[in-house]
């Protein structure tokens, strides 16, 4: 829509297998560069399933393309480059330190035994800088809330200056206030480096409020796509989610989730 | 700049400990060499140093042909067994990962007993090591596929479990085939329950292979701390996680293989060396990689040089002492690792 489309991201006929269980088919989703798209669906669509087979980290059928390069037929360090990822319950180990941990996202830019460069940890400083990490750069992990976790994990996401960040339900686990500061940092991120960014969101509302584009799984399959509007309809999330709500459109147009308590009691 | 300054010093500590070690192991032993006597004996052989020892050929002798050797054997094993440790520790991320308790030691014995039953004289130095090497692969394996069909929820002791089944398995046919040779029993029984007592043969036996497991390990050091934050992220990072952990489960097999068949079976030097570096230098495996070789060889000296002291002239086997140190501290680092999940 803002007619840039380099670093977008184009995924085609995906499909993951697990065993015998056909956990992902054909699943078709289009991002333009620097736009965010939502992954939403109910537990257990495969949503997560979606953004690793993306980062190319499980075996999956179909084409994942960045800027219309495949992104299955790079390598680990060249891939690394293209696509940041950030799961949703990242290991940290205790002892690390932050700005350890961060240097970690510089590993696509370091040969198989080579060591990081001045240029690395120049990156990982800037990155500590931006994200208010300055402070926490000798903390070890294992001494950190739950916000602060957080925004150390898109720290080393983005040391990794990949114009495409993968985010899986990045506002697991924090509080209300937490949440909208790790999603607001996304979006200034997002913005100010042209990041084409895709996340998992539980949570419709946040979906509809940050995100362009919103792709719903339902069972292994892309059953709608669009803008918020389009996607977050009372008829969809009924059928899909099983629920009884109400979709309004908020003050800025975008459409707020409701849910109504069923008539009997 | 943040790594290597404590790398430095932690490196320097430990091979200050190693020195003292050495010296002790070399000047201590049942033939009552005056101590001094040995160090000077030991300065004249530096290059441009002269001095007069003051020591019989003989007891020269003592101190070049058994005891240089015996240190140094104990040194590059004890060195080894710590290294593979820290190794496999960073394979699995699994503190509790040791050679002996994975049955990768238990794998090169098995191996090594059947070479010298079957092939018996002829076994000669390629046979044994390349036996260990392969029986020492196996037993991980065998110890990490029972592991991961135990259940992944297990957490870091059912690998441990399962290696400690292979182990007992793997024990049981070598007991088996052992006997099977019954000449040949007081050898093996010897060399099983830990023995550096070698001499120069044994010493170049292991050291190549010391030095290209050591090598291997060393260089996969940032590559180990890239995959303590797990395989796919590691991978998400850029890094083809299986491959480096092959090579360094790899590596730390040939390490232990090497350190089985001059040393024996020789259980916990593997988890005692790297927890305490880790406690006191660092978690990076930039730095408990190189400070636990030299930190093993040092613990494995000191070991040998107890085993040979408190029921002189008798030796214990250098496995009970490493136990006797390790089986506590084993139970220790359960209990802090208690709730940890791989």
């Amino acid at each position: 829509m803002n007619g840039g489309t380099s670093n977008g991201v184009e995924v085609r006929g995906l499909g993951v297998r697990l065993g015998e269980r056909e956990v992902l088919a054909d699943v078709g989703l289009s991002v333009a560069g620097g736009e965010w798209l939502a992954v939403i669906g109910p537990n257990g669509a495969g949503k997560s399933t979606l953004l690793r087979a993306m980062a190319g980290l499980i075996a999956c059928t179909g084409e994942v393309l960045v800027d219309g390069v495949s992104a299955r037929s790079l390598g680990h360090r060249p891939r690394a480059r293209l696509i940041a990822y950030a799961p949703q319950n990242p290991l940290l180990p205790p002892d690390m330190s932050v700005y350890d941990y961060a240097l970690l996202g510089r590993t696509p830019y370091i040969p198989y035994l080579g060591r990081e460069s001045a240029r690395d940890r120049e990156v990982t400083g800037t990155v500590l800088e931006r994200l208010d990490l300055t402070g926490f750069a000798s903390r070890r992990l294992g001494h950190l809330s739950g916000g602060e976790r957080q925004r150390v994990v898109l720290a080393r996401a983005l040391t990794q200056q990949a114009p495409v960040l993968l985010l899986d339900e990045p506002t697991t686990a924090l509080d209300l206030g937490h949440q909208q500061q790790v999603l607001e940092l996304v979006d200034r991120l997002r913005l100010a480096d042209g990041l084409t960014v895709v996340t998992t969101l539980h949570d419709l509302n946040l979906a509809g409020q940050y995100a362009d584009t919103l792709v719903l799984l339902a069972p292994g399959r892309a059953v709608a796509s669009g803008p918020p509007k389009q996607v977050l309809t009372e008829p969809l999330l009924a059928r899909h989610f099983d629920a009884h709500v109400q979709v309004e459109p908020g003050a800025d147009g975008r459409p707020l989730v409701r849910l109504i308590r069923p008539e009997e009691r | 700049m943040t790594l290597l300054r404590p790398r430095g010093r932690a490196l320097l500590v430990a091979v200050a400990v190693l020195a003292i070690c050495l010296i002790l192991g070399l000047v201590t032993g049942a033939a009552g060499i005056s101590p001094r006597g040995v160090v000077l004996a030991l300065l004249d052989r530096l290059p441009f140093v002269s001095v007069d020892p003051g020591l019989t050929p003989a007891e020269l002798g003592i101190v070049f042909q058994l005891r240089v050797p015996r240190v140094l054997i104990a040194a590059m094993v004890g060195g080894l067994l710590a290294i593979a440790g820290a190794g496999y520790q960073g394979v699995f991320r699994n503190p509790l990962a040791d050679p002996y308790l994975l049955g990768a030691a238990a794998g090169a014995g098995l191996t090594v007993t059947l070479v010298v039953v079957f092939l018996g004289g002829r076994a000669g130095v390629i046979a044994v090591p390349v036996a260990a090497f392969a029986g020492a692969v196996g037993g991980v394996l065998l110890a990490y596929a029972l592991g991961r069909s135990a259940g992944r929820g297990g957490g870091t002791a059912t690998l441990v479990l399962a290696g400690v089944a292979v182990t007992s398995f793997l024990t049981a046919l070598q007991t088996f085939v052992q006997q099977l040779k019954v000449e040949e029993l007081q050898r093996i029984y010897a060399w099983i329950l830990g023995n550096v007592g070698g001499g120069w043969e044994e010493v170049w036996m292991v050291v190549p292979y010391t030095l290209v497991s050591t090598v291997v390990l060393l260089l996969h050091g940032r590559l180990l701390d890239v995959l303590s934050v797990g395989e796919e992220e590691a991978s998400s990072l850029g890094l083809n996680a299986g491959r480096a952990r092959l090579i360094v489960l790899l590596a730390a097999s040939l390490a232990t293989a090497s350190a089985v068949a001059v040393g024996g079976l020789i259980a916990f030097v593997g988890i005692v060396v790297p927890h305490v570096v880790r406690r006191l230098a660092g978690w990076s495996y930039r730095i408990v990689l190189p400070v636990s070789f030299v930190g093993g060889a040092a613990f494995l000296v000191l070991a040998d040089l107890i085993a040979r002291s408190v029921l002189a002239p008798a030796e214990l086997p250098i496995g009970v002492v490493t136990a006797f140190v390790g089986a506590p501290f084993f139970v220790m680092v359960l209990r802090m690792t208690k709730g940890v999940n791989t």
